[in-house]
């Protein structure tokens, strides 16, 4: 996983890659729509939906507006309940504080459910370095894990393959049947194998969905119930969450619950929603806060809405560019619309890239279940990037004369004019993948015989 | 200055001016009609199984049932005859693998969803719920609520643990095809007793 780290394609670049393979783009794109269909069905059958997500976001609103006092609030709650509560300024003390743990016990192995904060950390990766044995739990991230992919999709993790694939990295893992695709035969080898990890298995790390503040405990979402699987059979618990993560109090997560997994899969609620307080007799239970850029995001007024998240991916699902370019092509943790605007504050220049990965339709915003303006903040990371120099130079001289060219109507009407004779003289010119990349995967429209504005004098009465 | 200063100044530094909380009041009314028919529709579509039932005898015909097979029964109601003593809060995980069936009590339903709410000492051990292969909840059809913020309204200690269930353990990780019985059970029946 590590390798990977540092020298990934651009978005476009490896979007390229992504859609060489035609059908499986289609099938890529139908199956997230499917899960998109499937969350408007699920919503259109709350008739306070919009009530909900009004509410949603006004309660992430007021929790960020005071996220000082409340994550004060949670950790004397906490601590008061008997977990340990860490603070972890980045990735690297995150990792630190695990790793402590791990060898404050003398452990070597430990199962982990999915934390997409443990995937932005690059926590797996460290570990394995450090000579602990990590096993993912949730079954879309053992697929990966044992491919040594990332996952592409924060909720369907191995959403980009096929079951063949499975297949094929379970035969040569879990020595499964070769050829035998079946998705029940599959997931029932999975199951064997994993019960012996949770069973034996010291240490479990889960992620958070929600912080209460109020309560001092957390909760944390799952179908499958690997989350707890690992945590209850384990001595030692390690919850890991961003500072983000705080509601005010245990009512909001009627609000939260009847959003997450309609949004996310079209579910009415997941399987599991845990609400860990105290650890069990005998158990150790820590929660490690972690900041890593969040703070700062939360001081760009036109970006600190991003940190509503609640991670459901229903902006993935939407998203026409995500659908067909997979998640790969973020070269991130979070890819996606929400990863986009997420990213750029993690590192500008290494994710400049990904607020372009866009049409800015909309579609993103529109399902959002705490109303974040995804598509708004696409379009001003774009001007950031662009003034902090990050946009390439050609991109930055193409807008320029395009400024120039849309502000001179006569100019205008002379390069329409130009424009039209070329098309219909020298078709090849236009229809030239290297020298107009926007033919690539598209025909090129007939030229019309004049322009609107000529139509326009002509037939107006 | 530690971590902890570090990160709190940032965001005391960063935060934008207080937002009030806004009042959960929701225009819409709960449909309180057919609680119990809705509850027993909503589970099945989540791939649960509702029986409504006038006593516990059904279900203790299920228990016998079961042990009879020569499968290990983890019993935590006792309405339904002798408890399973051996399982208490701390006990392995190595101990309670081999769980057939478990019956336990849950507090309350929810109709929206088809959830039940139950706490640490309905399980007597957080494992249970996960570990057994099958499930049976039992729940009063009194104790039915329209939908969660009803169902916060009614959660008067939330315990070390406390869970809301709905249905069997499942995923559809492997191309969106969706398989009943990931890692925790196989299957769900709640028995709604009137």
């Amino acid at each position: 996983m590590s390798e990977q780290v540092g020298k990934s394609l651009w978005h476009a670049d490896a979007a390229e890659v992504f859609i060489a393979d035609e059908p499986r783009t289609d099938w890529h794109d139908e199956t997230l729509w499917f899960v998109r269909s499937k969350r408007d069905k699920a919503s259109m059958q709350v008739p306070e939906w919009e009530e909900l997500r009004e509410l949603a976001s006004g309660i992430k609103d007021h929790s960020l507006s005071n996220l000082d006092n409340y994550l004060k609030e949670f950790e004397e709650k906490a601590t008061a309940n008997g977990i340990t509560v860490h603070w972890a300024i980045d990735a690297a003390e995150h990792n630190e504080i695990i790793l402590g743990i791990l060898n404050r016990h003398g452990f070597n192995k430990m199962v982990k459910s999915k934390s997409m904060l443990t995937e932005e950390c690059h926590l797996n990766a460290f570990l394995e370095e450090n000579g602990i044995d990590v096993v993912d739990t949730d079954l879309g991230e053992r697929i990966v894990q044992f491919r040594q992919e990332t996952p592409s999709h924060i909720v369907l993790p191995a959403i980009h393959l096929k079951k063949q694939d499975v297949s094929d990295t379970f035969h040569e893992h879990l020595g499964t049947e070769k050829g035998n695709n079946d998705p029940q035969y599959l997931t029932e080898a999975a199951r064997g194998h994993l019960r012996g990890k949770f069973i034996s298995s010291p240490l479990a790390i889960t992620g958070v969905n929600f912080a209460i503040a109020e309560t001092g405990g957390f909760v944390v979402c799952t179908n499958e119930g690997n989350a707890d699987m690992g945590a209850h059979a384990a001595s030692v618990h390690i919850a890991c969450m961003g500072v983000e993560k705080i509601i005010p109090k245990a009512n909001d997560l009627a609000v939260f619950l009847r959003l997450l997994a309609r949004s996310a899969t079209g579910q009415p609620i997941t399987t599991y929603s845990s609400h860990f307080h105290k650890p069990r007799k005998g158990q150790e239970m820590h929660v490690v806060i972690v900041d890593n850029g969040r703070s700062r995001q939360l001081g760009r007024p036109d970006f600190r809405n991003s940190l509503k998240c609640i991670r459901c991916a229903a902006c993935f699902n939407t998203c026409p560019v995500y659908r067909r370019s997979g998640g790969h092509s973020y070269h991130t943790a979070v890819a996606g619309p929400i990863g986009s605007i997420l990213n750029p504050n993690l590192d500008m220049k290494a994710n400049a890239d990904l607020p372009f990965a866009s049409t800015l339709c909309g579609s993103c915003s529109n399902v959002c279940p705490v109303k974040i303006d995804i598509h708004q903040q696409l379009w001003k990371w774009r001007q950031v990037l662009a003034e902090e120099g990050y946009v390439a130079p050609s991109k930055k001289v193409a807008m320029k004369g395009m400024a120039f060219l849309l502000s001179n109507p006569r100019l205008y009407r002379i390069a329409g004019r130009i424009g039209r004779s070329m098309m219909r003289a020298f078709p090849g010119l236009m229809n030239n993948r290297k020298m107009n990349p926007w033919y690539k995967q598209r025909e090129m429209p007939e030229a019309p015989a004049q322009s609107f504005r000529d139509w326009f004098k002509e037939n107006k009465t | 200055m530690s971590s902890r200063e570090r990160i709190l100044s940032a965001i005391t530094a960063n935060k934008p001016g207080l937002l009030a909380a806004p009042a959960l009041n929701l225009s819409v009314l709960p449909d309180r009609t057919d609680m119990v028919a809705r509850y027993v529709r909503a589970l099945e579509l989540i791939a649960g199984k509702a029986v409504v039932v006038s006593s516990f005898d059904a279900v203790m015909e299920d228990v016998r049932a079961t042990r009879a097979a020569g499968h290990y029964v983890v019993n935590t109601i006792a309405a339904l005859g002798p408890l399973s003593d051996e399982v208490t809060t701390d006990t392995h995980a190595d101990t309670l693998e081999p769980i057939y069936k478990a019956f336990l009590s849950a507090e309350f339903g929810v109709v929206e969803n088809g959830a039940v709410w139950m706490t640490e000492s309905q399980m007597q051990n957080r494992l249970v719920p996960f570990i057994c292969q099958h499930l049976v909840i039992c729940i009063r059809a009194t104790d039915l609520v329209p939908n969660m913020h009803e169902a916060y309204d009614r959660i008067r200690e939330m315990e070390g643990y406390g869970l809301f269930l709905a249905g069997p353990s499942k995923t559809a990780d492997i191309e969106q095809s969706l398989v009943i019985g990931a890692h925790g059970a196989r299957s769900l029946v709640v028995y709604v007793v009137e």
